[in-house]
């Protein structure tokens, strides 16, 4: 099985970051993974996003052009990729910045108010993924992912990261019905 | 199973640019000298750090950990960079200089001293947008200037594209050790997009030859032999024609030992995609694809863009009806290659995009398509 | 006093470091400067770890006549290169032989980081005024008035600027450890000009750090003169605009 994502928003929300997580997490539970900054034309008009894929197999193109999953943490990531998401794929969206919901009847769409609930909005929204997903384990993004990514004196942060993404699941436990 | 308890272990996910630092540092590198520019910046940014950990390490009195690094040093130029290049390994050490495609033409009057001189060192070149200032977005614009010489004179770079991260760490040290085995410069040629990706890799367990440099490096250990005199000059016609077939025939052995390629399901195919790098990878999921459609295809991948899989693309082109070249530029620079190499016994196809516009599978599966027809 | 100069010009023992009758023209200062610094390493007992660049212009044949390692390199990056070498071979003695083309105006970056770096290597520098081996065309040193084959009128400031001074030019930056400049007209100043390429290469032996000899040459075939009267011209009027001195001097400066 393969999952193609694509994470957009403005710099600074912790695009790359989140991307990274995924990425490393799913490496770490044996799949085959890249990440792709955005890079390129892409990169241009506010927004910076990434491509992850995770994959059984080994990945072909690293390229997504088609996500099966898009988070989106602002307006203008909805408004370039929200089309791009294949039928029946999966959208989340930050809610508490992007005010009018989405629409495409295709696809499923969740808005989660990842940055009222916390101002680590990106752990947040990795809490809804892994709750909606099931693509990676809880265990593996706080034993393995975090203590890597947040090394050399930003240790300190991973707590309060573990409770954002906490928070995402149970929002996502309260709100949506499976 | 197996497989992914090795991941589990051993594969780290690393960005491409900093795979080349690592495999590198494992390969025994002992000075580094270059100049930033994007997107290639990470090269020298990672040698900077593993440099001055290092010292610090050497500090408290521990061991280093890339005992071999010597040298890290951020030039002036490139020019001076490729220079500093040249220097080192004259004095048969091991070294590498990095930069991205307009910092590698300002390179290229040294390139072509460091091929005169026969000196082995390893270049890397990112490759970016152009002409000009262009931009930093990924293209294969280099295939010229780095296959075909872009320095004065005739000689040749051995070049490696590398289509994975993977690949960018193992080639790392495969440039090494081509450079020495042919006391040649050679080159690690891929585009912006493979080095700000991140993939997983397992290091190669990187056991360096130990090449003697020092029956004709200008080492200054000159004590009971005679001087060592490192020089791409040859004044006297006869004695530069020597040379030059003498490197001709340096040139004919790579050919003959050192051409690398990677078939896949091109044997059975009606049309063979012919692509490097990134693009090779996007040709793949291609090739699935049509042949899911009916149509047998199959991707031919240069992994040595020189030596150039000439008689395998002539091969493919006696049986296959046609080849499609794609590349990240508008002018078809490796395809004139491969039209060399097919030689007119099939229609050779061009699809490029270019700007740091990576063409989508649709497109080259719609290009396949629109082949198909016409040689049907 | 005299004598003794004299002696020293004509009665030096063979230099070891020192090879072969040199190609350069007759009454060129070359052949003086690489006896002199032949000397200098033999008296050091250097040569066998000496790395000598060679740079493009009439003395990039020194591999020739010098009996050391030597790597001979692109048009003006010898300190470039001579900046690798060194510090990838701190133990071995690292000498750049450049004329006035080569490391004032196509190599003007290179030695200007290489001096700022305070690199601990030596660099030999010949100013002639003139490029010679292309035939006698404007240097960046080319005297005002002076004529070459691309300023047949003469050097004029309005159109070329002024002659460039390296020496004086480098005094500016905090890195170098020695800097002078010496002429090599009459016995005294060529005995003068081995102390301080003597002096320099002991700098670099001391690890003091970047040294820079500047050496007023002559050039009887491209400024169209005879040997006697080259070295008048260097006297008369390279040395008014060129002043002879040291600049820089740190051997015993902590």
């Amino acid at each position: 099985m393969s999952v193609k994502l694509i994470i957009s928003g403005f710099g600074g929300q912790g695009v790359l970051l989140l991307g990274d997580i995924i990425a490393y997490s799913a490496l770490k539970e044996g799949k085959n993974v890249t990440w792709v900054p955005s890079y390129g034309p892409e990169s241009r008009g506010g927004t910076c996003n990434c491509q992850v894929i995770c994959s059984e197999k080994s990945i072909g193109s690293p390229v997504v052009d088609e996500p099966d999953i898009l988070i989106a943490f602002n307006l203008p990531s909805v408004d370039k990729f929200m089309k791009t998401v294949k039928k029946g794929g999966i959208m989340l969206y930050d809610s508490s910045l992007v005010k009018e919901k989405p629409k495409r009847d295709d696809i499923k769409i969740y808005g989660i108010p990842a940055t009222e609930i916390s101002d680590v909005a990106n752990m947040v929204m990795l809490g809804a993924y892994i709750e909606l997903t099931k693509n990676i384990k809880l265990e593996t993004v706080v034993n393995l992912a975090l203590p890597e990514k947040l090394k050399g004196g930003k240790e300190k942060f991973i707590p309060k990261n573990i409770k954002a993404i906490k928070k995402g699941i149970e929002y996502v436990l309260k709100n949506f019905n499976f | 199973m197996k497989k992914n308890l090795e991941n589990k272990i051993e594969k780290i996910l690393i960005k491409g640019n900093d795979a080349v630092v690592e495999a590198a540092l494992r390969s025994g590198l002992n000075g580094f000298f270059g100049y930033p520019i994007t997107p290639a910046s990470e090269i020298i940014e990672g040698f900077a750090k593993a440099y001055y950990e290092d010292l610090e390490r050497k500090k408290k009195g521990l061991k280093p950990k890339y005992p071999e690094f010597q040298v890290f040093l951020q030039m002036e130029s490139e020019i001076a960079s490729i220079n500093a290049a040249l220097g080192g390994a004259a004095t048969g050490k091991r070294v590498l200089t990095a930069s991205s495609s307009p910092g590698i033409s300002l390179k290229q009057e040294g390139i072509s001293y460091i091929a005169g001189c026969e000196l082995p060192v390893a270049i890397i070149d990112v490759m970016r947008g152009g002409p000009g200032l262009g931009n930093i977005a990924p293209e294969q614009g280099d295939y010229f200037q780095t296959v075909k010489g872009g320095g004065h004179g005739d000689y040749r770079l051995i070049t490696l594209a590398p289509n994975s991260v993977q690949e960018l760490a193992e080639f790392t040290c495969e440039i090494f050790e081509l450079a020495d085995k042919y006391r040649n410069p050679a080159v690690l040629l891929y585009d912006g997009y493979l080095g700000q990706m991140k993939e997983g890799v397992i290091f190669p367990k990187v056991k360096a030859k130990n090449y003697d440099r020092s029956s004709w490096a200008a080492d200054g250990n000159k004590k009971g032999r005679e001087k060592h005199i490192i020089t791409s000059i040859y004044i006297a016609p006869e004695d530069m024609e020597k040379h030059k077939l003498r490197l001709k025939r340096k040139y004919d052995l790579i050919e003959e030992k050192e051409v690398r390629f990677e078939n896949y399901k091109s044997d059975d195919a009606d049309i063979v995609i012919v692509a490097y790098g990134i693009v090779s990878r996007i040709a793949k999921d291609v090739v699935e694809k049509a042949r899911k459609e009916g149509i047998k295809v199959g991707l031919l991948r240069p992994i040595t863009l020189w030596p150039f899989p000439k008689k395998e693309i002539s091969q493919i082109a006696d049986n296959a009806k046609a080849i499609l070249t794609v590349e990240l530029n508008m002018l078809g620079q490796m395809n004139e290659d491969v039209l060399i190499s097919a030689n007119g016994k099939c229609p050779v196809e061009f699809y490029g995009r270019c700007g740091g516009v990576i063409p989508k599978e649709k497109e080259i599966l719609e290009k396949i398509l629109e082949i198909n027809r016409k040689v049907k | 006093m005299k004598k003794k100069n004299l002696e020293y010009i004509l009665k030096s023992p063979k230099v070891e470091a020192f090879q072969n009758k040199t190609h350069y023209c007759p009454g060129c200062g070359h052949g003086i400067l690489h006896k002199l610094l032949g000397d200098a390493m033999d008296e050091l007992g250097i040569k066998d770890i000496t790395i000598f660049i060679d740079s493009v212009g009439c003395s990039v044949f020194a591999y020739n006549y010098f009996d050391c390692d030597h790597i001979q390199v692109p048009h003006g990056r010898a300190p470039a290169v001579a900046t690798a070498v060194k510090r990838l071979r701190p133990d071995k003695i690292v000498i750049t032989y450049q004329g006035d083309g080569d490391l004032a105006a196509i190599g003007t970056a290179e030695i200007i980081h290489a001096a700022n770096r305070g690199e601990n290597i030596t660099i030999i520098f010949v100013n002639n005024a003139i490029y010679g081996m292309t035939g006698g065309q404007l240097a960046p040193t080319t005297l005002i008035k002076q004529k070459s084959t691309t300023t047949p009128r003469g050097r004029f400031a309005t159109e070329f600027g002024y002659p460039l001074k390296i020496c004086e030019m480098l005094n500016t930056l905090k890195a170098p450890a020695y800097l002078e400049r010496v002429a090599l007209y009459d016995p005294l100043h060529i005995k003068k000009a081995k102390e301080a390429v003597k002096k320099a290469l002991r700098m670099q032996i001391k690890g003091k750090g970047f040294s820079l000899v500047e050496v007023l040459s002559h050039c009887p075939t491209n400024w169209k003169m005879t040997p006697e009267e080259s070295m008048k011209f260097v006297k008369e009027k390279m040395e008014k605009y060129y002043p002879l001195k040291i600049f820089r001097d740190r051997e015993f400066k902590k």
